[in-house]
């Protein structure tokens, strides 16, 4: 569908898909998040660390615009997706949300078929050819890894799906509408392991065609499944960088004390 | 002991007769118009006292119950022939009563004017027919019928010729309300038109005048108990059996025929007898009426207060409104409808679309339309209720996954939430339905009446007529049990009433808990 929209993919990782500036979000009266500065580099996973209420998730939906659902909310500062503000008049919130497609922390699936799971973003797009659709159908359960386990049960509902699985689906029907960066708010946190793994490999895979930016609390799991950490504390960005330099040599105390587990 | 309270012990046993005693009440009402409203139909014998002072009683024992006296038991015997004694039903001490039998000669008439008789067979007669026995009056009254049906053409012819007289009439009224120089000439040829069909009138008249006097010619003569002869048109006899010589079968044949008579057939006798085809059809359509109003309004209210609308102190101000709504006495709603819809809306519209017609009001008086906007006002906060309840249990994170996918709040609502939500709409309309069909209060402020002649449905133009009054089962109930000349005659109709009115909102409820739980099957989150 909207192939043309699509910033053509730069060849050098580097160059930023979004470009957090000088971020400041309140809800009413209080501050949540102060003075970010943070790049997302293109086809990259950046893991968003900190302890509960440091406002990762908070920063997670700033970028696609989900806190326009909470009443009393007010954003300063630029957020720059291909170079537009995304809360500047340039940009439409429904063009956003499918260009910065979101995964939730609790599987979210509608109570339709599968099918229709998949393809409701492209409906709502106002996509109505039957090959176009059952072709994104195709494409995003194999991008999803769930194309095998559901293909012959398609129009079945997608409440009758493990808890896995659904948190799959919810994938597939993000990719399905094509978007350029991924937002996942701790998609593995209602998962069992196995079911973890499975996820964790497929962003392994996603990270070859989408740019992912993943809320967790696992620390393990940052580390394995992430190029790029920023660690949030109290809504202020404590440090950023490449996911092995955190890891293994952290500049900021705080940052060593939270990924080592001594608070958080 | 200190510990028997502490566990709640006492909470238990509490709670669990309040639930018995409810259950108890509901069992009962139920019960009592089941027993009562199932029975009036089936057939019951007829007994013959003969008294000590000599005179003799032929009817049916309808109540038991101890003597004035102190002394032994009475008996209520419902006689009958009201033409003959004044009077349906006497009370005869027991004691009194030499001998009782049950003759199989005896027969149970039902008339259509007088309530019952009850008697033997004398004699039939008509022309070209005559006899003593019950073939004969069988043949008399298969006679009767092929007659009626013809005198039933002529009143068609009638009704179709008076019909046309009507039309051309509001017409002419039309054209002389414009006052116009201009439509003198069509006046004028209307009034020609008139002319010959009134013409036509007069003819048919004469025919029904003969008609009537042939039907006339049929008639039975029977014998009451006390001897007395009365000889009766065969027209009048609706139904007769001889109780005492049917078997339960053929009993049963009675029984559904008198139930058949009861959905299809027209009241007679001040509605204490005959059908209640008119009511019930007026029952069901105001109640489909009312939610074709109600049901609408309700959910686009409520997605408004839900969804578009900025919570803050006045939502939450018009939601307290809403709620209490619901609370306001039903005739009051009444007494609003009256003024709004009935004088000001109907008014308006009269003298907007049918200035010829006034004074006579069109729609400026009460009707099932006016009815059944008074009840959708009455039952729209409980679907507005319901709707925000079902809109709110819908999880935040389907809303969310919705818009993350790039839909608009009209998709989110279209294609997902109103869906999901349905199950719960449903319920609200169920409730709005029950309490819709139970109200008797407002209807009879806009529009319900004792009897109406014709239905607010049927095949002349436009077919749907919604300034009719119609008739209605609750208030039914109301005016034959209390409103009628004759009550205990009445009273058997009343629990038949009940029962049926409780089963049309049984059957309707049904309907949308079925269509209720489909629903759910496809759209409740996580009960798969």
């Amino acid at each position: 569908m909207d192939q043309d929209t699509r910033v053509t993919p730069a060849a050098e990782p580097d160059v930023p898909v979004i470009d957090v500036k000088k971020l400041n979000f309140y809800y009413g009266n209080s501050q949540a998040l102060y003075n970010l500065n943070l790049t997302f580099p293109r086809r990259q996973v950046t893991a968003l660390i900190g302890p509960s209420g440091c406002g990762k998730s908070t920063f997670l939906r700033c970028l696609n615009r989900m806190n326009d659902l909470v009443d009393g909310t007010r954003v300063e500062g630029e957020i720059l997706l291909g170079g537009t503000d995304i809360n500047g008049p340039a940009m439409d919130v429904i063009e956003l949300r499918r260009r910065v497609g979101m995964v939730f922390q609790k599987s979210n699936p509608f109570p339709k078929s599968i099918y229709e799971n998949v393809i409701y973003g492209l409906r709502s797009a106002g996509v109505k050819d039957k090959a176009a659709l059952g072709e994104a159908v195709e494409r995003s359960l194999k991008g999803a890894a769930l194309w095998d386990e559901v293909k012959d049960r398609l129009q079945e509902s997608a409440l009758g799906m493990s808890g896995g699985q659904q948190q799959r689906l919810c994938i597939a029907r993000a990719i399905a509408v094509n978007p350029e960066v991924i937002l996942m708010d701790e998609p593995c946190s209602a998962l069992d392991p196995k079911s973890t793994a499975r996820v964790e490999e497929l962003i392994g895979e996603l990270r070859q065609d989408y740019t992912i930016i993943i809320v967790t609390h696992n620390m393990q799991q940052a580390a394995r499944v992430s190029d790029y950490t920023a660690f949030l504390y109290e809504g202020l960005l404590v440090e950023h960088g490449a996911t092995k330099k955190i890891f293994m040599k952290p500049k900021n105390k705080q940052t060593e004390d939270y990924i080592t587990g001594r608070f958080g | 002991m200190k510990k028997y309270w502490r566990e709640g012990e006492p909470m238990v046993w509490a709670t669990g007769a309040a639930m018995a005693l409810t259950l108890m009440i509901a069992a009962t009402l139920i019960v009592v118009i089941l027993v009562n409203g199932l029975g009036v139909f089936w057939p019951k014998n007829l007994t013959l006292a003969t008294l000590d002072d000599g005179s003799r009683v032929l009817g049916e024992i309808t109540q038991r119950k101890p003597a004035a006296s102190g002394e032994g038991m009475r008996l209520q015997f419902k006689i009958g022939n009201r033409d003959l004694y004044g009077l349906d039903f006497r009370w005869i001490d027991e004691a009194n009563i030499v001998k009782r039998e049950e003759p199989a000669a005896a027969l149970t008439l039902e008339r259509k004017e007088y309530g019952n008789f009850y008697g033997m067979l004398t004699s039939v007669s008509g022309p070209n027919l005559s006899g003593t026995d019950l073939p004969a009056l069988e043949r008399l009254l298969e006679r009767v019928k092929e007659e009626a049906e013809q005198a039933r053409n002529l009143d068609k012819e009638m009704a179709a010729l008076n019909r046309d007289v009507a039309k051309l009439e509001q017409h002419r009224q039309k054209l002389t309300h414009q006052g116009d120089e201009k439509n003198a000439e069509d006046v004028a040829a209307i009034d020609r038109r008139l002319q010959e069909l009134r013409a036509g009138f007069d003819r048919i008249m004469a025919d029904q005048a003969a008609a009537a006097a042939e039907l006339r010619g049929y008639t039975a003569t029977f014998v009451a108990a006390d001897g007395r002869e009365k000889t009766l048109q065969a027209f009048d006899i609706v139904r007769y059996y001889p109780p005492n010589a049917l078997g339960a079968f053929a009993k049963s044949w009675v029984y559904l025929d008198k139930v058949k008579e009861l959905f299809v057939g027209e009241p007679r006798e001040a509605n204490t007898e005959g059908g209640l085809f008119p009511a019930i059809f007026g029952t069901v359509m105001l109640i489909f009426l009312m939610s074709l109003f109600s049901f609408p309004l309700g959910v686009l209210a409520a997605v408004y207060l839900k969804e578009y609308a900025k919570d803050g102190p006045l939502v939450r101000m018009v939601r307290i409104a809403v709620n209490n709504l619901a609370g306001i006495p039903s005739i009051v709603y009444g007494i609003f409808g009256l003024g709004f819809f009935v004088y000001g809306l109907g008014s308006g519209l009269d003298q907007l679309l049918f200035p010829e017609r006034l004074p006579t009001p069109t729609f400026g008086t009460g009707g099932i339309l006016w009815a059944s906007l008074t009840l959708a006002l009455l039952t729209v906060p409980v679907v507005i209720v319901a709707t925000e309840e079902a809109l709110g249990a819908i999880p935040s994170g389907i809303r969310e996954g919705s818009l993350a996918l790039g839909s608009t709040k009209f998709q989110t609502l279209v294609r997902i939430l109103l869906p999901m939500a349905s199950p719960g709409i449903m319920t609200g309309l169920i409730l709005a339905m029950a309490r819709a069909a139970g109200e008797v209060a407002p209807l009879m402020i806009t529009g319900v009446v004792k009897l109406a002649p014709t239905l607010p449905l049927d095949g002349t133009f436009p077919f749907l007529h919604l300034d009719r009054k119609f008739m209605h089962l609750g208030f039914h109930i109301y005016d034959i049990a209390f409103q009628s000349p004759n009550v205990e005659a009445a009273l058997p109709m009343v629990y038949v009433t009940t029962l049926l009115l409780v089963l049309i909102v049984l059957m309707m409820s049904s309907l949308a808990i079925y269509l209720r739980n489909k629903m759910k099957k496809r759209y409740t989150y996580g009960t798969f």
